[in-house]
């Protein structure tokens, strides 16, 4: 996904038609369709539809993280109340006072999510930075201890429920079953994605960016900063609440405990800086793996926020620009034809890695067993092997499983390094050769 | 309203305050110095309140009341140390991200280790019990106890800043960081100094919040984003606007859940006729005491409307 400048004009120009944009746009759509003829399981159909939804989302939220800078913790608000909004339309319609058919209530939601923005936005974006992530997570806290505040509105602990199955079929599709559902979503998600990334190359995107990168000069050339932020906050405000109406369409259910809350919100920045704030396709990855994370890690371990704590961490420390910076790094490298070089330094720092990460996650799962299921023994089993989680040999054995794997895990990582600058040099080179001729 | 319960809320207030001050002090601190949002200051205030319960029932409470707050303060510079230095040079989102990570890590720990219920930590002997009686109400030793220690505090912090070397260095280094190195002082490490003080700060009021109020996994979200609050609203990064806010923040909230009136009964006793068939009567029978969690985020809202740079701010970005 790059603009190319053409030769005649010496500025940037934005140029849809590129090939190989064309074929990774038509492969998206491809998998959007197919997916589900691969995966038939309800539970990969349910996985498939949650990832429709939260790439809507991920993808909003990387609209004010990514391209504007701005750190929000209460995205979950937009999405939430889009949520509500669209579950109330449903039910209106379904009573038949509100002609409206299902196909569109993403649409209300995303209205509502876009009005919300507006109303809220304005005093949030009158700041940036670190005042501006404080403000979102006041006002986070604020909806989400009003929801509470009126259960006429958000249905209190139990929350609104609703039946999507209303109106007549259309060429007998009514919605009822999963597939269907599936399909409403994989169309909804092309669209959205596709107007976000049209997005990025509208001057508005542009100056976003140039928000972001230095709001002093921005001013200078005579732009409102404030009002740049503004305007895409309710842009995202508005995507975020299509994916809202979205969850409110494949669940039937939404709760104010669970929909608005902070820690929903704090879930979409995670996920969407793991997936890679820095490029446009980062969050895309992001939700695919928060489903993932939230549907089968969860399932595996009891421990598994533990992990996502610490992965976390570490990518923040070690690879700020998330799964989808890692991934373009070795992109380029392919392209020079220097990949094939590396291919025993990772297999030998994901073998020796793989060892300490077993260690280290016997010692959480021996704690959490014996914090968690200590009534059911003292013996549990971990990756198919029992162990007893209070004899002195199974810690030693764990420790040292983690010992070794780092010893050695940091002795491949020194010869990486070398490799790695090594590697990036003659890469220079070769561009800077290029360039002399 | 009659003096008695005036007099009570207030005094509960101002402790609830102070403690509420002891915590964004200390993020006041860390954040007008290194320009990080500590994300995770309330989950060292969580940790303090589980170290001291820890190592008062080794030791007993008056030695951990020194040892918690120690122990934290390490565990903040040894955090600054390996982990915050490293993400300084990708900017500040980074920074508050890595704190955003160790706050999820810091809860998940404390549920591994001390499970996910309360903990019966309690008052020790010399702080049970009432202070004082005031028309039939007792006012317990431990709220003032909470009042004595955040004064003392606040007096040695203005003490240590003003009036001793490493606060001038740290005064110094809070305006003209590359100056101050220049002049041969080892700046990273008065960061390291200060991002652990902050910290310690935080065990402090947990180390005597913990046993005041409830030590549980949910104490550092339910003051989390007050804090933060507390911040805005004082100014980011004036010591004085945090503690103006914090008391402000302390009462409020103290007042309003202990008053029962809604609208409706206001607008009933000017002589209106308000029933259920009223317009927004969902609105106008909601009690001052149930909208009492959400009062300090209105306040955050409405200061940012007329005075953004809060009440004691100077800054204006």
């Amino acid at each position: 996904m790059t603009t190319t400048t053409s030769s005649t004009t010496s500025y940037h120009r934005f140029k849809p038609w590129n090939v190989g944009r064309i074929v990774i746009w038509s492969l998206f759509a491809l998998m959007l369709i197919v997916a589900p003829m691969l995966f038939k399981s309800s539970l990969a159909l349910t996985m498939l539809s949650q990832i429709g939804y939260l790439i809507i989302i991920c993808l909003s939220y990387n609209m004010l993280l990514g391209q504007g800078g701005m750190l929000s913790f209460g995205h979950a608000v937009y999405t939430g109340l889009g949520s509500f909004i669209a579950i109330h339309a449903m039910n209106l319609a379904s009573k038949g006072s509100l002609p409206i058919p299902l196909v569109f209530i993403p649409l209300v939601g995303g209205l509502a999510g876009m009005m919300f923005a507006v109303l809220l936005g304005y005093v949030t974006t009158k700041k940036a930075g670190t005042t501006f992530a404080m403000i979102t997570l006041g006002i986070g806290e604020l909806v989400a201890s009003m929801a509470l505040m009126f259960p006429e509105f958000f249905g209190g602990e139990g929350g609104i429920t609703t039946d999507r199955v209303y109106g007549g079929s259309f060429l007998g599709i009514n919605f009822g079953p999963a597939i269907q559902v599936y399909y409403l979503i994989a169309a909804y998600c092309f669209v959205c994605t596709a107007a976000m990334f049209a997005f990025t190359g509208t001057p508005l995107g542009r100056i976003l960016n140039a928000v972001r990168d230095n709001p002093e000069r921005v001013e200078f050339i005579g732009y409102n900063t404030q009002r740049v932020r503004y305007f895409a906050f309710i842009i995202a405000g508005f995507f975020a609440g299509i994916g809202g109406g979205l969850t409110a369409i494949n669940f039937e259910i939404i709760t104010a405990a669970d929909s608005v809350s902070v820690i929903r919100s704090g879930g979409y920045l995670l996920f969407t800086f793991l997936g890679g704030a820095t490029f446009f396709f980062g969050p895309i990855i992001g939700a695919v793996l928060l489903v993932f994370a939230s549907v089968l890690l969860s399932e595996l371990s009891k421990a598994w926020l533990l992990y996502l704590g610490l992965v976390f961490l570490f990518m923040v420390m070690y690879a700020p620009g998330g799964v989808a910076s890692l991934i373009m790094m070795n992109l380029r490298l392919a392209k020079f034809g220097k990949l094939r070089s590396l291919w025993p330094s990772y297999l030998g720092l994901a073998g020796t890695g793989l060892v300490a990460v077993l260690g280290a996650a016997c010692m959480v799962e021996m704690t959490y067993h014996l914090q968690l299921n200590a009534a059911l023994g003292p013996v549990m089993s971990f990756m198919g092997a029992s162990l007893d989680t209070t004899a002195l040999s199974s810690w030693f054995g764990s420790v040292f499983v983690l010992l070794t794997g780092l010893g050695l895990f940091e002795l491949c990582r020194r010869q990486f390094r070398q490799q790695w600058s090594q590697i990036q040099e003659e890469i220079e080179h070769q561009i800077k050769r290029g360039e002399a001729l | 309203m009659n003096l008695e319960f005036f007099v009570m809320s207030t005094l509960n207030g101002v402790s609830y305050g102070l403690l509420l001050f002891m915590l964004s002090s200390g993020l006041t601190l860390i954040f007008s110095m290194m320009g990080v949002l500590n994300f995770a200051h309330t989950s060292f205030y969580m940790l303090g309140a589980y170290f001291a319960y820890t190592i008062s029932g080794l030791v007993g409470f008056w030695p951990a009341l020194v040892l918690a707050p120690l122990a934290i303060g390490a565990l903040g510079a040894l955090f600054e140390r390996y982990s915050l230095r490293r993400v300084h040079k990708f900017g500040h989102v980074p920074e508050l991200l890595v704190t955003f990570g160790l706050s999820y890590l810091i809860l998940e720990l404390v549920q591994l280790v001390w499970g996910r219920s309360t903990v019966p930590y309690g008052l020790p002997e010399q702080l049970q019990g009432p202070l004082f009686t005031l028309y039939d109400t007792q006012f317990p030793k431990s709220r003032s106890f909470i009042m004595l220690v955040a004064l003392l505090m606040l007096l040695s912090v203005w003490l240590l800043l003003t009036r001793t070397r490493i606060g001038l260095v740290i005064q110094a280094a809070l305006k003209h960081p590359e100056m101050v190195q220049a002049l041969g002082h080892n700046v990273p490490r008065v960061f390291m100094l200060v991002f652990g003080g902050g910290c310690a700060l935080a065990g402090l009021a947990g180390v005597i919040g913990g046993n005041t109020y409830v030590t549980e996994p949910a104490m550092a979200a339910s003051v989390g984003s007050i804090i933060f609050v507390v911040v805005v609203v004082g100014g980011m990064g004036s010591l004085a606007g945090a503690f103006l806010a914090s008391l402000l923040i302390g009462l409020v909230q103290t007042f309003a859940v202990a008053i029962d009136h809604s609208l409706a009964t206001g607008l009933q006793a000017l002589g209106m006729t308000v029933t259920e068939e009223t317009f927004g009567w969902p609105l106008l029978k909601l009690t001052v005491s149930q909208v009492a969690p959400i009062l300090p985020y209105l306040f955050l809202v409405l200061i940012l409307i007329f005075r953004p740079k809060g009440l004691l701010g100077t800054r204006e970005d």
